[in-house]
């Protein structure tokens, strides 16, 4: 087996037994970065002498000690570029650690290049990105999803052991499903937002890709907690993420959504996701109908709760304290105005516009306020699913992954991709993505199918349990793509 | 819920964007679209429903008001556009 194969446990193995050393790892990391990423393009940014130095003085007695963990560049790492994948935090240099860059590295983990991303997280497929498209390392004339793709991407084509990503309406788990890793969206308030560059405050949660499932606990381990610099993390016992795996599905209860096997989803998606449901049954768990009566409000609630703190969050970005400035400002109003113009891409314009308008006079009401009590209603669903069953088991994107250009000038339709992982970020309860097989599409053989599984809020190790077990007993998380070598 | 008459260029002033005519008819098309499909929305009835701004709704959370060292004023100025004599340089705000 080849280092750059290795998943986090099985890096941690090898330092630990003495066979490998964490500036082994490095070579191997810079030497596959090499290899595939001209291909895949998941990296804005990575600098490997800096690597290699933390990684000579790595612990490995440490949970994490001496794994590199790739980070999306929306998380801040002090002195490294951080620019949402924006023109407007071009020249932006992060003066400080986030919260969970300060976590890793007291785990022991060494955090590693920037990655790439739809701008300021607004998007499902990377293509929002102001910097370069990354691609599907399946099929390298699709898109990664998003808006985590860099994240995905790079895990997928084994040019990182795990990377961080965000997840404000599935960016982790959509991204995940389509690159054929596993995604995790912990629970809302479980991981500290503090140093991510936020898109939508109430939703936001900062989560790991990995290879899998006992990575992601792993990597969950590290970063959970009560922070106070974020007064919404919340201050609850953080349990050992990998305490129930390898314990089976003997007496849990998983609930089928039935608004979640949809007329228009991909045919393909449908028939592995039911045979992973009996794959779940023949485990020993328990199958329940379940209803989640408000699902189909999901996405019209999201853009208008999402877009309405977007239009509040990027007020920030004022071309004052940093960011673009445009040139030759006539007065303050033409110096915000065209800062604005020059600095954000299109879609975040328009979620931007969007946001204002929903929250306008007169249309404050009608549209921010009522989208909230739907939104409360759609929370109430989950309160109510879960008091019948432990998870619920469901596709994570309706789609396998479609073509770079495919939706660009088609929002609502690319909106739509997130149709089944909006709920649990408004609802607040963590969620997970693991492979389930492999669709084929026109020119395609291979693209990886997405499992979800949906857990309450704060109940991780249960989750994770139930992933871990379905993910064991079958092939799928073995399966990596044949990345080329050079550019695509 | 109204009838959406979502004027772009209005709207983009408010949020100090300015805009190509090309956006604005771009963004008024495919804006447009998405309000129409969240106008399904306004068939669910919410009467008596409180309005979530959060997931878990916390309230007061508090901390000691103690003094403790933050970002140094050089690596706070670091990003400024223009920054000059230890200060960030603006805009003239009075004419």
């Amino acid at each position: 087996m080849e280092i750059f194969e290795l998943s986090v446990s099985g890096l941690l193995d090898a330092y630990r037994n003495g066979s490998l050393s964490p500036v082994d790892a490095i070579d191997a990391l810079e030497a596959r970065i090499n290899a595939v990423d001209p291909a895949v393009q998941a990296y804005l940014a990575r600098d490997f002498s800096a690597a290699r130095e933390a990684a000579a003085q790595a612990d490995v007695s440490l949970p994490l000690g001496g794994v590199p963990v790739g980070i999306k560049d929306v998380i801040n790492v002090i002195g490294e570029q951080c620019t949402a994948g924006s023109r407007i935090l071009e020249s932006y240099r992060a003066p400080y650690d986030a919260t969970v860059i300060v976590k890793l590295r007291a785990a022991g983990a060494i955090p590693f290049g920037r990655l790439n991303m739809d701008e300021f997280a607004m998007g499902s497929s990377t293509e929002n990105s102001a910097y370069q498209l990354t691609r599907n390392p399946w099929d390298l004339s699709r898109i990664p999803g998003g808006s985590s793709g860099g994240s995905a991407a790079a895990v997928a084509a084994q040019e990182a052991f795990a990377t961080l990503g965000s997840d404000t309406g599935g960016s982790i788990r959509q991204p995940a499903a389509l690159c054929g890793c596993v995604g995790l969206k912990p629970s809302y308030g479980r991981v500290s937002r503090y140093g991510l560059v936020a898109y939508a405050s109430s939703l936001d949660q900062i989560g790991p890709f990995t290879k899998t499932t006992r990575d992601a606990a792993l990597l969950l381990n590290a970063i959970a907690g009560k922070d106070p610099r974020d007064s919404t993390s919340l201050d609850r016992p953080v349990d050992d993420a990998t305490a129930l795996l390898g314990k089976d599905l003997t007496g849990l209860k998983l609930g089928i959504p039935k608004e979640y096997f949809v007329d228009g989803m991909d045919a393909q998606v449908r028939e592995a996701v039911e045979v992973a449901i009996r794959q779940c049954e023949s485990l020993g768990a328990e199958l329940v109908e379940i209803s989640l009566p408000h699902t189909e409000c999901a996405v019209g609630v999201y853009y208008i709760v999402a877009t309405a703190e977007a239009s509040a969050n990027l007020a920030r970005f004022d071309g004052v304290r940093y960011g673009h400035r445009a040139a030759d400002p006539k007065n303050l109003l033409d110096h915000y105005k065209r800062s604005r113009e020059e600095g954000f891409g299109s879609e975040v314009k328009r979620r931007i516009i969007l946001g204002t308008y929903v929250l306008s006079s007169g249309y404050y009401d009608a549209y921010y306020l009522h989208a909230q009590k739907v939104r409360t209603l759609m929370r109430k669903d989950f309160t109510d699913a879960f008091e019948k069953v432990d998870a619920i088991i469901c596709p994570t994107s309706p789609d396998l992954a479609f073509r770079l250009g495919e939706r660009t000038d088609d929002p609502l339709k690319m909106y739509l991709a997130d149709i089944f992982t909006i709920a649990a970020n408004l609802a607040g309860i963590c969620g997970i993505s693991v492979p389930c097989g492999f669709g084929v599409a026109e020119g395609t053989p291979r693209l990886p199918i997405g499992l979800q599984f949906l857990g309450k809020s704060f109940d991780e190790p249960r989750l994770l349990q139930i992933a871990h077990a379905y993910e064991q007993s079958t092939p799928w998380h073995k399966e990596f793509p044949t990345v080329p070598s050079g550019p695509a | 819920m109204p009838e959406s008459n979502l004027d772009v260029r209005y709207v983009a002033n408010l949020a100090r964007i300015d805009l190509s005519d090309d956006e604005v008819s771009r963004f008024q098309n495919q804006l447009s679209n998405v309000l129409a499909y969240v106008e399904q929305l306004k068939s669910i009835d919410v009467t008596g429903v409180d309005a979530a701004a959060h997931a878990h709704p916390v309230f007061n959370v508090f901390r000691e008001d103690e003094p403790k060292p933050s970002l140094e004023k050089s690596a706070a100025l670091k990003n400024a556009p223009h920054a000059a004599n230890g200060l960030i340089m603006v805009t003239k705000v009075v004419e």
